[in-house]
């Protein structure tokens, strides 16, 4: 496993430039073990990013890579999957970069359910740029840009995915980093717009600040307040307000939108004949 | 629907930039409506899945800039349209273009502006803008069609020109040019020169998609084409890495300009009317060059040794062509719907040796015949 992992790395691109303790790399060895698992082509698989600490996953990736602008990846993805339809295209954003920035660009791409597989880092913070709320910070959390504590509510990722017409919808933590792997591949398989939201810890620009500890005791809270789906099922709202539901969230079916427009294609070329 | 070509037919302006375009291969187009550019998304979105091309709007066009050097970087010749305001919205993206050498074309219809101003009215306001619109030190080719049948020629250079040099290459039209209609006759589709871009001639493993051949270039290979590598707007060393070697980035920047700037004589180009024994010279584009052209002809008539020089390629600005024609005549006029955007250039091209004269109009209203004769009639006594 480990070796798949190596194998799929530039070598020549490491170290990484993330801070000890961050969860990006354990993100980033899922989303490998699970290309190998799906058996993807390296020569037909592309990784998109945006910009932010999680967006720099891509440059290590021994596949076609496009680190794009901040926000925009999912639009650059677009533009690829459209152009060549049998590209896996796999899109890596942080939880900035996919719901505030580029929030228009995510609701759009789930409600064409392009054939994109997107995985979201959400560390509830802006970690390139020092740590400024993000979308999903939490309420009463500390951050740069919030030094009296946060006084705005938080997205629900997944919520926002599937009200926008994603077809597959999971999320794991980077403790559950098998479960993640997982979820990689359920929804790569999905014909149309899967998002994976994966929980990972920056203790270096929201844990310290937050006084949430090293990357260790962040990961030791997400084994701590994660529910399965089967669990959460029996628990009350109340129950559920501090709880991360992990698992498989949501799953549909509806036209994938290149697929669609390839039988647009092939029904005029029948009609000119 | 096209007709055949060699057919005279009557034409919109930006039908012709659709014409171009599939001419040229395009078969990629990302767009999101904007008067007064919309006829171009809506033939595209009629015409490019007849050709198993792909059309798409986006949700903003700062999402059809992205999806466009998205589908470039996937092997598709790639366009897309706006105007003023998007444009501006745009511009981040084309920055990226720049950097990461990834053909695509813009075609800005220009409006008056600023914000949404005048949406249907024309105005020539966005010259600065293409040349300077997105951050940092970047080079940039811009072309300047003055008739529908231009519209079509300049689209395939446009496209040409990406291809070949890896660069953002944008249509600067106006109004006029995008809404008037013509007659037309289009060369058929063998007579269109069709460049395609450099591939790599090496095996992947030799591949390094940033080291450029001697013209400047890197050759290109498209994702999904067995090269894999990395692209970014960050910079980057010959492999695509990014780095901060000070080194790297001054000449990562100096060769993007020297690809475009080594190759002029092929880039520029101007169109001279009556020049050979002008005494006096009108600098018009776009629309503009319609009425100089007939203001040159009747200051001819009337005893006035009148030319006009038009630029074709606005960026790079033809600045060896007005110094030229600084030494010949006594004054420039330069006629053009802003307040004086290109005259900046051309007076610093000119150098003090001739008399340089604006006219300037920014009411959304043409500027006439008669207001260009008007200031070739004045030269000045001691220019
Ligand atoms: C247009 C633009 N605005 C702002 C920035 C600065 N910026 C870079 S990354 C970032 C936020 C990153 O946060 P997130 O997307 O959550 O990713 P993380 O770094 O936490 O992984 C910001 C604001 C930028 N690069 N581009
Ligand atoms: S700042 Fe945070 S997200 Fe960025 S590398 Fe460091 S720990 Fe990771």
């Amino acid at each position: 496993m480990l070796n798949q992992v190596v194998s799929s790395l530039r070598q020549e691109r490491l170290p990484h430039i993330w801070c000890p303790g961050c969860g990006n790399g354990i993100v980033l060895s899922a989303l490998v073990k699970a290309i190998h698992e799906l058996g993807c082509d390296p020569d037909k698989t592309v990784v998109v990013s945006g910009i932010g600490c999680s967006s720099r996953a891509a440059g290590y990736l021994d596949f076609n890579t496009l680190h794009t602008t901040h926000g925009r990846a999912l639009a650059f993805a677009t533009g690829i999957k459209l152009a060549r339809p049998e590209l896996t295209v796999f899109v890596l954003m942080g939880d900035g970069d996919a719901t505030a920035i580029g929030g228009n660009h995510f609701i759009h791409a789930a409600r064409r359910n392009i054939d994109l597989t997107a995985v979201i880092f959400n560390n509830s913070i802006y970690g390139m740029t020092g740590g400024q709320y993000s979308p999903l910070t939490p309420v009463q959390k500390r951050t740069t840009t919030a030094p009296y504590g946060h006084l705005e509510r938080a997205f629900d990722i997944a919520e926002l995915a599937r009200g926008a017409g994603a077809t597959y919808v999971a999320r794991a933590t980077t403790y559950h980093a098998g479960l993640l792997k997982n979820l990689i591949v359920a929804g790569a398989r999905n014909k149309g717009f899967s998002v994976i939201e994966a929980i990972t810890a920056c203790p270096t620009a929201y844990g310290r600040r937050n006084k949430l500890g090293n990357g260790l005791q962040m990961l030791l809270w997400q084994r701590d307040h994660a529910v399965t789906v089967k669990q959460a099922a029996k628990m009350s709202p109340e129950e559920l307000r501090d709880k991360i539901v992990i698992g498989e969230l949501y799953r549909a079916e509806a036209p994938e939108f290149t697929a669609t427009y390839e039988e647009l294609v092939a029904r005029l070329a029948q009609k000119e004949k | 629907m096209s007709g055949p070509a060699g057919v005279a037919r009557l034409m919109q302006g930006n039908e012709a930039v659709v014409e171009g375009a599939l001419a040229a291969g395009v078969r990629f187009f990302a767009g999101y409506p904007i008067t007064p550019s919309t006829e171009i998304a809506e033939l595209m979105a009629e015409r490019l899945p007849l050709v198993g091309g792909k059309f798409i709007q986006m949700e903003d066009e700062i999402a059809s800039m992205a999806a466009v050097i998205g589908a470039s970087l996937a092997g598709l010749k790639a366009l897309t349209a706006t105007s003023g305001p998007g444009f501006s919205l745009k511009q981040e993206n084309i920055g990226y273009a720049a950097m990461a050498e990834i053909p695509c074309v813009i075609v800005n219809v220009q409006r008056w502006g600023p914000s949404t101003g005048i949406p249907t009215a024309p105005a020539q306001g966005d010259v600065m803008q293409a040349r300077w619109g997105t951050h940092g030190d970047h080079p940039v080719i811009a072309l300047c069609p003055s008739s529908v049948r231009e519209a079509f020629d300049l689209t395939v250079r446009a496209v040409n020109l990406a291809e070949k040099y890896r660069v953002p290459v944008i249509l600067l039209m106006d109004e006029v040019v995008g809404h008037m209609r013509e007659r037309v006759v289009l060369p058929p589709p063998e007579e269109v020169e069709v460049v395609e871009r450099k591939k790599p001639r090496v095996p992947p493993g030799d591949y390094y998609p940033y080291r450029p051949d001697e013209d400047g270039v890197p050759p290109m290979a498209n994702f999904g084409d067995g090269y894999r590598y990395h692209v970014t707007g960050l910079v980057h060393d010959e492999k695509g890495n990014p780095t901060t070697d000070p080194r790297v980035a001054e000449e990562l920047l100096l060769r993007l300009h020297r690809k475009i700037y080594d190759h002029l004589d092929d880039i520029l180009s101007v169109e001279r009317y009556m020049l050979e024994d002008a005494e006096v010279a009108v600098v018009a584009y776009g629309a503009v060059a319609r009425a100089a052209r007939r203001a040159v002809k009747e200051a001819r008539a009337a005893g006035i040794n009148a030319g006009l020089l038009r630029p074709v390629t606005i960026w790079p600005f033809p600045e060896r062509e007005v110094a030229e024609l600084a030494q010949r005549v006594r004054l420039v006029v330069v006629a053009e719907m802003n307040l004086g955007q290109l005259r900046l250039e051309v007076e610093r091209a000119v150098g003090g040796r001739a008399a340089v004269k604006g006219i300037h109009r920014v009411s959304g209203e043409l500027i006439t015949v008669e207001e260009i004769l008007a200031a070739l009639r004045e030269v000045p006594e001691h220019a």
